[in-house]
């Protein structure tokens, strides 16, 4: 973008910029030193404010500290994601099906599906199933995750099949493949190969939403720090806060690099060049969709 | 239906309470999220680097979080955020100008580099080739977007009913523990709340997306 509003830059300009950048830095860090020295006057960065994650104190070892953060809060948040993941996978693929039926009246239920799901609050959702319909937070958890993730993934793979050049099936059908065939073996696969990336993208949402079971009642990773806090002592909450939003964006940020990678990789075994662009058109508010330079474009991006 | 008069009072000041929290949030993260666009094409590293990690962390991060931060670790540094509205218009500000700043980048990068190049040629200034080429064309590719990060701004405001602010989640769930035997009527008519505004505004999205598809 810089270079295209302005020519390139000589050498004063250069110049310019150089200096400019020296003092944007300093500015940046003389920002940051003030904020570090504000927060160790609090006492935030002492010793016995963190000794929580290596001596607890009230007689526990680390180990048990550990053991609660990743065993059980990481590992209820993983098992929700990792259950609800492939229920939501499944039925968006058949909803995307759905949609495909020429029949109008036949296929509007499917559309009212898809639109519902995706425009309510995952957390209202989640406690339909928790108030509603009686379930145990997890399940609650996982019929909200389940729900509104199946609709993104029906409308990522419908755009993924719209986007194919209409050549394929025809040729799939010209020599003499049932539709069912054609759709097996010749669109299924593609589609999925180009919409890995935005399917990818979207699992990093629904790991985020798994969070909202802190407020159900779920006992996730939040909660167990929560729970750490109250038990230790409120002058660990920096300690265990900073432990929780780590294991989060470790993980996050390395699943948006997979769906980078995945997207520049390309979609070299599909017929013709898929441009993403054509793929997003026809994607419908609410998906994540991939810049074709490579960032990961969340702009439309559920947030 | 009874059941909706008698507790009229209570959902219409939730109903208030999400819509205002949309409406304040959504202001002050257009504005901020505009700043982090800039700072993202501006032409010192520095400013540009700043803005792509803060975009990168809020984008890796469960609103949740960033809500629980506000409210449980931010006091641990003395900061004390007023409990309630503001706190909640301070979470989903900070959140959701992640995401407009990244539709406002792929809004801009959208247009192409020969239409800058074309508007430089013909001898349009700097500011002139801004403002009759390159804007008119950002502006209609980045609405779409725009208005779908409202829409999940509004579905995300229910977040706030897990921090202590009563807005239409959090009424749905008191009405909900409070007349057992009716949750799923209470919740169906928050639900129904909710669509009235995502749906006809998902659609307006997808239609104007189309037509700027078109006239490309």
């Amino acid at each position: 973008m810089s270079s295209v509003l302005y020519d390139a830059p000589g050498p004063v300009a250069r110049r310019r910029e150089l200096w400019g950048s020296i003092a944007g830095s300093v500015l940046i860090l003389v920002g940051m030193f003030f904020a570090v020295r504000y927060a160790a006057g609090r006492g935030v960065f002492q010793l016995d404010r963190w000794d929580v994650l290596w001596d607890p104190p009230k007689n526990q070892s680390a180990a048990t500290v550990w053991r609660s953060l990743i065993v059980q809060g990481l590992g209820a948040t993983l098992r929700a994601a990792a259950l609800a993941a492939p229920l939501a996978l499944g039925l968006g693929l058949l909803l995307a099906l759905w949609r495909r039926v020429p029949n109008v009246w036949l296929r509007a239920p499917a559309i009212a599906v898809v639109e519902v799901a995706r425009g309510l609050p995952v957390l209202l959702v989640m406690l339909f199933g928790w108030l509603g319909f009686n379930m145990q937070p997890f399940a609650a958890v996982v019929f909200g995750l389940t729900l509104y993730n199946m609709a993104i993934f029906a409308e990522i793979l419908r755009a993924g099949l719209a986007a194919l050049p209409r050549g394929q099936a025809e040729a799939s059908l010209a020599i003499g493949m049932t539709r069912w065939q054609t759709l097996v073996l010749v669109e299924l696969p593609q589609a999925v190969r180009t919409m890995t990336p935005s399917l990818i993208a979207q699992l990093v949402v629904l790991l985020k939403d798994s969070s909202l079971g802190f407020i159900i009642g779920y006992v996730e990773l939040l909660r167990v720090i929560q729970r750490n806090t109250q038990f230790f002592g409120a002058q660990y909450t920096v300690a265990l806060f900073v432990v929780g939003a780590a294991v989060y964006l470790a993980i996050n940020i390395s699943l948006s690099q997979l769906a980078v990678r995945v997207q520049r990789r390309g979609s070299r075994r599909t017929a013709g060049k898929i441009d993403q662009n054509d793929a997003a058109a026809e994607l419908p508010s609410g998906a994540v969709v991939l810049d074709p330079s490579g960032g990961p474009d969340l702009g439309r991006g559920r947030i | 239906m009874d059941l909706f008069f008698d507790n009229a009072p209570t959902l219409w000041s939730g109903f208030r309470v999400t819509l205002q929290l949309t409406a304040v949030s959504g202001l002050l993260a257009l504005a901020l999220g505009l700043a982090l666009a800039a700072l993202r094409v501006a032409p010192l590293r520095p400013l540009r680097a700043v803005s792509m990690l803060y975009v990168e962390l809020m984008r890796n991060t469960p609103l949740t979080l960033v809500f629980f931060g506000m409210v449980l670790v931010a006091p641990q540094f003395g900061i004390i955020p007023p409990l309630g509205f503001w706190t909640a218009v301070l979470c989903l500000t900070l959140y959701t100008s992640a995401f407009v700043s990244e539709a406002l980048r792929s809004g801009i990068n959208s247009v192409g580099v020969g239409q800058a190049e074309a508007a430089r040629a013909i001898g349009l200034t700097f500011g002139q080739s801004l403002r009759l080429v390159i804007l008119p064309q950002a502006v209609r590719t980045v609405i779409p977007p725009l208005i779908n990060v409202i829409i999940a701004l509004a579905k995300n405001t229910s977040v706030a009913a897990g921090f202590a602010v009563v807005e239409l989640v959090a009424t749905g769930r008191r009405l909900g523990q409070a007349i057992p035997g009716e949750a799923v009527t209470i919740l169906g008519g928050i639900a129904l709340l909710y669509l009235v505004f995502t749906i006809p505004a998902g659609l307006l999205a997808t239609r104007l997306e189309k037509k700027v598809a078109f006239a490309r």
